[in-house]
């Protein structure tokens, strides 16, 4: 393990850098399946920018982390660890954030949805995703009349939003893009 | 460069209330538990508001207050001086040119657009919490959307009144799920709450936050034979003329003479400035000429 990638690739101005990273998050969060920036995390591969700077914005000492598939590194886990002070979660069900590629995220029922009297105790999915086509129309709170997005896989949303008002809630990085799907998002196959 | 660390709060303050925002976005209308903070201002003075508006700022953003529709106000202007020198953010009194609002029982009468972010001053956030005093039955209320209670107490006004009396703080139903408290906006901004921009609510002391996405379906409770009335009183503004903002009632003097003027300064300064004059007005420029 090289320390300097540990190290390394963190906001340069935090505070700053934190609350713009918040916007882009908060703003993909309340437009479901719209793209926003978010730059200033340089962080280890196979971290995107994105993933890399919604963690440095969102996890601290009170939130844990749960890696799955190939973003379970001792870099990574180090870096985690170095910049934001989050703890690695050892099992699904402690995971306030996931993080991994859409097929090492499966099956989705393993993550905690919250529960009827406390539906945000739940886990919010950050997935490594290539957009690869549009093949989702999104609709629902934050969306005028309809959004056409990409996703890995129609049914399993579904399935999640059918929970409303629990649930989990998706983010989707590419580089320095996000976008997300909160619970409350209808998906149907375009 | 301020002593103080951007918009006040400590980092990880910011984060615990970032969170919880975008849980509350994420489940419109329901009210995420926050551990809210101790600020330089009392509570009931805003400090659910100042920490939603806090953890959202960012240095690019245009910073607007507003206290029942004014600007002008020791809270509005308090309020916007503290993120001036914590923040160092710009601030403005247009409406359209704020990026974040932070209001106390008003929606501003301009339409707001996308990217526009609208912070609520909330104080008791819990639509239920006169009729059910505990908590725990509250929250199993919503668990069970046992929203029940609420229409009685309607149609106990109707009883009484012969109308629904609540006149502010009128319960709506989000997206067909949960029964949430607007704060005390007047019934009249009820309708103006399915907007484009994002809307947020801090209730510092009771320590809750929820979150309305743009676009959210939001209605008024009512009954078919009840419907929901917008109403406000009927005269035009006395200064800028204007037949369709909210208006406050003011006594002018002791033999009960009262003039109707509208609630949000900027709205009724802007027609003003546009040449629409009322009948006891006059135009901005000529106040100081």
């Amino acid at each position: 393990m090289r320390d300097e990638m540990i190290f390394e690739g963190g906001f340069s101005d935090v505070s700053r850098d934190s609350a713009r990273a918040f916007r882009s998050a908060m703003n993909a969060m309340a437009h479901p399946g719209r793209k926003f920036d978010l730059t200033g995390a340089k962080p280890p591969a196979p971290l995107s920018e994105a993933t890399a700077g919604l963690l440095l914005g969102l996890a601290d000492a009170n939130t844990s982390v749960f890696l799955v598939g190939e973003h379970d590194t001792d870099i990574i886990r180090g870096w985690i660890t170095f910049h934001t002070g989050a703890a690695l979660a050892n099992t699904p069900d402690e995971a306030s954030f996931t993080l991994g590629t859409w097929d090492a995220l499966l099956p989705l029922r393993q993550w905690p949805v919250g529960n009827a009297e406390y539906p945000d105790r739940s886990a919010t999915l950050i997935v490594e995703f290539a957009d690869d086509g549009e093949n989702a129309r999104l609709s629902g709170p934050g969306i005028q009349t309809h959004q056409d997005c990409a996703l890995p896989a129609i049914t399993p949303f579904r399935h999640n939003s059918a929970l409303f008002p629990l649930g989990l809630d998706f983010y989707f990085c590419q580089g320095s893009t996000l976008r997300a799907l909160p619970r409350s998002t209808k998906v149907e196959a375009i | 460069m301020s002593d103080y660390n951007f918009a006040y709060l400590d980092e990880q303050t910011k984060r615990m209330i970032r969170r919880a925002l975008l849980k509350a976005l994420a489940i419109p209308g329901y009210q995420v538990p926050f551990a809210s903070r101790e600020m330089p201002m009392p509570y009931g003075w805003g400090t659910g508001g100042v920490q939603v508006s806090a953890a959202t700022l960012t240095p690019e953003d245009t910073f607007k207050v507003i206290d029942q529709g004014a600007d002008d106000t020791t809270n509005a202007i308090s309020i916007r001086k503290f993120f001036e020198k914590t923040a160092e953010v710009a601030t403005s009194e247009k409406t359209e040119e704020a990026t974040i609002i932070q209001t106390r029982h008003r929606i501003p009468e301009t339409d707001l657009q996308e990217g526009q972010i609208l912070v609520y001053q909330v104080p008791i956030p819990e639509p239920l919490r006169f009729l059910e005093p505990r908590e725990t039955e509250t929250r199993r209320m919503h668990a069970l959307e046992d929203y029940g209670l609420m229409h009685v107490k309607l149609y106990e006004d109707i009883a009484r009144h012969g109308a629904i009396a609540t006149a502010y703080a009128y319960p709506v139903m989000v997206q067909d799920r949960y029964v949430m408290d607007p704060s005390p906006i007047p019934k009249f901004d009820n309708p103006k709450m399915e907007m484009a921009a994002i809307q947020l609510f801090g209730a510092g002391r009771e320590q809750r936050i929820y979150a309305l996405p743009p676009y959210t379906k939001v209605v008024s409770l009512d009954f078919e034979d009840h419907p929901f009335d917008p109403s406000k009183a009927e005269h035009p503004c006395a200064l800028c003329g204007a037949e369709d903002s909210y208006l406050d009632e003011v006594i002018t003097d002791d033999q009960g003479t009262r003039m109707y003027v509208c609630s949000d300064t900027d709205y009724c300064e802007s027609r003003r400035a546009t040449g629409h004059i009322g009948t006891e007005g006059t135009q901005p420029e000529e106040v100081f000429a």
